[in-house]
């Protein structure tokens, strides 16, 4: 068993009254692959939000290193959040800055590093995703795939210990998306980092996934838990099934 | 703290750099100066230079950017790098850095600046290209409203009202404040001069004369293009942004009819409409300084000013109107339709909107003033 590195424990998460989901409680191990999947609107964004500390739970807590997040001051919070790296489904690179300067953007903020330093970290940080030629172009300038790498570069500007994405194959061909969970994979066993995940893509839910958690949008809460590989083989839930064989039973009944 | 020596290695046949510590970037300090500087000073060319883990307690990108310039200078100086011992971590790093093929074409790093006589050749072809933009973007907007009059395009007139109650009532209260203080600023400053004249009453006529023709629309104006005009200009052009446009066009809807018309038409209705207003309350504030500072009566007031401006001044005022509701839609509408793809565009686009119909505004008045000065009305 490896050990905890982020802990839900009965999260509730609503928009107003509108809930969302509840009663979650699952465990993102250290090193893990963590997938969140389910349908359209079962609030799988709306977790990771609740993960990176964007908004407050309903109910429940979650726990990072042991250290419950939503107990703590503000600052505090805000220092537990320096330590995670996040990529959004469009990239959310700042368009009036240069990838380099996106990339400078955390390590201005919070380190103490020489310009000349901050320059070597961002080679480094380019090199690592393959944009090494590309610090003096801006996001409008390069295409999709090569957006979410800028945007996993800035990600890991700072050495997080946890990589949060969303949707990070959303809108790349086959091959690219390969390349990126690779990248992804890579990453995670070099940096140590623990990476979770918001993702539809089967592919790579199979291919890098150490763990999952799958969210219900009818029931509102989670119905099944594990390595996504053991859930196809021996999960009994037919949305689990339907969902990681991309609605085959839909087409047997 | 984080150490690194050097040091011969045992079998004289190169360098060992042994580090030791946290090797981490937050600490703002990752040592490459002073190593680079005694590489330089102890390292002969074609000799090795073995990293080794002495007790290495935490690193991060810090170590990885250290061997990559310490490989770079090896580059340059014939050295050989050996990392082998270091964590699995930091050469899996290192080699995932180095295994993306280089595109040296793309980089941008030695392109040069223009010379001068290139940028200014560069600089006439894009105001020339932006002026081709304007004259095709005003020719497709005259041509779209002469299809409205001949009946060959159906207007979404629910477009229409919802913009008109933006352009209209939602921009009635600022307007009604500007314009209030705008007519007692003018009687405040007409009050000081004429008071010593004994003529304050002809501080009606300033105010009203002031307001019909030059005041009142002038000022509609510009807050109608710093609200309306602006939000125009980041519809539309976040609509280009989220390509809502490209998706109209291959709908077979024109967004010259389905998206700026509706505009054009509601800015042309209720700028007017506004004018008329804001030069009613700028009198009427005026006639508050009147009434509180010079002892005028409001019969002394609305008589003095009723003799002494004519009715023409007031249509003045009214044609300028049109033509300022025309150069803030156009400029809202241009700058939005042709906005670029990204978040900052729509910000330029924005302040060119902003700017262009105010530059506008000023010169129409101008061209206005000109004219009905010569015709000597």
């Amino acid at each position: 068993m490896t050990q905890a590195h982020i802990e839900v424990r009965d999260l509730t998460m609503a928009y107003g009254s509108t809930l969302i989901q509840r009663d979650l409680d699952f465990t993102i191990g250290r090193g893990d692959i963590f997938i969140i999947m389910g349908g359209s609107g079962c609030g799988k964004s709306t977790l990771m939000k609740h993960m990176i500390g964007l908004l407050t739970p309903a109910r429940g807590e979650i726990l990072f290193n042991g250290e419950a997040m939503w107990e703590c001051d503000f600052a505090y919070r805000q220092s537990m959040v320096k330590k995670f790296g996040i990529t959004y489904q469009s990239g959310a690179l700042i368009s009036s800055m240069t990838l380099a300067e996106n990339i400078a953007l955390p390590l201005e903020t919070y380190t103490d590093l020489t310009p000349s330093d901050i320059r070597d970290v961002i080679a480094l940080k380019l090199a690592l995703v393959g944009l090494a030629e590309f610090g003096e172009y801006y996001p409008s300038e390069i295409s999709g795939g090569m957006r979410k790498r800028a945007a996993l570069a800035r990600a890991i500007a700072l050495d997080p210990e946890v990589l949060f994405f969303d949707e990070p194959s959303a809108g790349l061909d086959p091959v690219s998306a390969r390349l990126l969970d690779d990248l992804i994979l890579q990453l995670r066993d070099s940096l140590g980092a623990t990476v979770v995940m918001v993702t539809h893509e089967l592919a790579s839910i199979f291919a890098i996934g150490t763990n999952s958690v799958f969210l219900d949008p009818e029931t509102k809460t989670m119905i099944a838990q594990g390595d996504p590989n053991q859930l196809l083989a021996d999960c009994n839930d037919p949305k689990v099934q339907m969902f990681l064989r991309r609605g085959e039973l839909l087409e047997e009944a | 703290m984080q150490e690194l020596n050097i040091s011969r290695l045992p079998d004289d046949t190169g360098w060992e750099l042994a580090l030791t510590g946290k090797w981490l970037l937050q600490r703002g300090d990752t040592r490459v100066a002073e190593l680079l500087n005694d590489l330089k000073t102890k390292v002969a060319a074609g000799e090795r230079l073995t990293f080794v883990d002495a007790g290495i307690e935490e690193w991060n990108s810090a170590l990885v950017v250290l061997i990559e310039k310490v490989q770079g200078y090896a580059d340059e100086h014939e050295l050989k790098v050996d990392i082998s011992s270091l964590p699995t971590g930091v050469r899996q790093l290192r080699a995932l850095a180095a295994s993306h093929p280089k595109r040296k074409d793309m980089s941008r790093r030695d392109e040069a600046k223009p010379p001068f006589v290139e940028r200014v050749g560069l600089a006439t072809l894009a105001w020339w290209k932006s002026t081709r933009v304007s004259m095709a973007f005003i020719g497709e907007l005259l041509f779209a409203v002469g299809r409205m009059l001949s009946g060959k395009t159906k207007l979404r007139w629910r477009d229409v009202y919802l913009c008109m109650e933006d352009a209209g009532p939602s921009a009635f209260p600022i307007v009604a404040l500007i314009s209030v203080l705008i007519g007692m600023i003018l009687a405040f400053v007409g009050a000081v001069q004429l008071q010593q004249f004994g003529a304050s009453i002809f501080v009606a006529s300033l105010v009203a004369l002031g307001m019909a023709r030059e005041m009142g629309a002038m000022m509609t104006a510009i807050i109608m293009a710093g609200r309306t005009g602006a939000s125009y200009a980041a519809q539309l052009g976040s609509m280009q942004v989220n390509e809502e446009i490209d998706a109209l066009e291959t709908m077979g809807l024109k967004p010259m009819e389905f998206l700026v018309l509706p505009r054009f038409i509601a800015l042309l209705i209720m700028l007017p409409l506004l004018t008329i207003f804001s030069t009613v309350l700028g009198i009427a504030g005026g006639s508050l300084v009147a009434l509180l500072m010079l002892d005028i009566t409001i019969t002394q007031y609305v008589e003095q000013m009723t003799s002494t401006v004519p009715l023409h001044h007031f249509v003045i005022g009214f044609v300028k109107s049109l033509l300022f509701a025309l150069v803030i839609a156009v400029a809202g509408c241009m700058n939005g339709i042709t906005c670029g793809r990204s978040a900052t565009a729509v910000g330029q686009a924005t302040t060119r909107a902003v700017v262009m119909a105010i530059v506008f505004i000023i010169v129409v008045d101008a061209v206005v003033t000109i004219i009905t000065t010569v015709l000597g009305i």
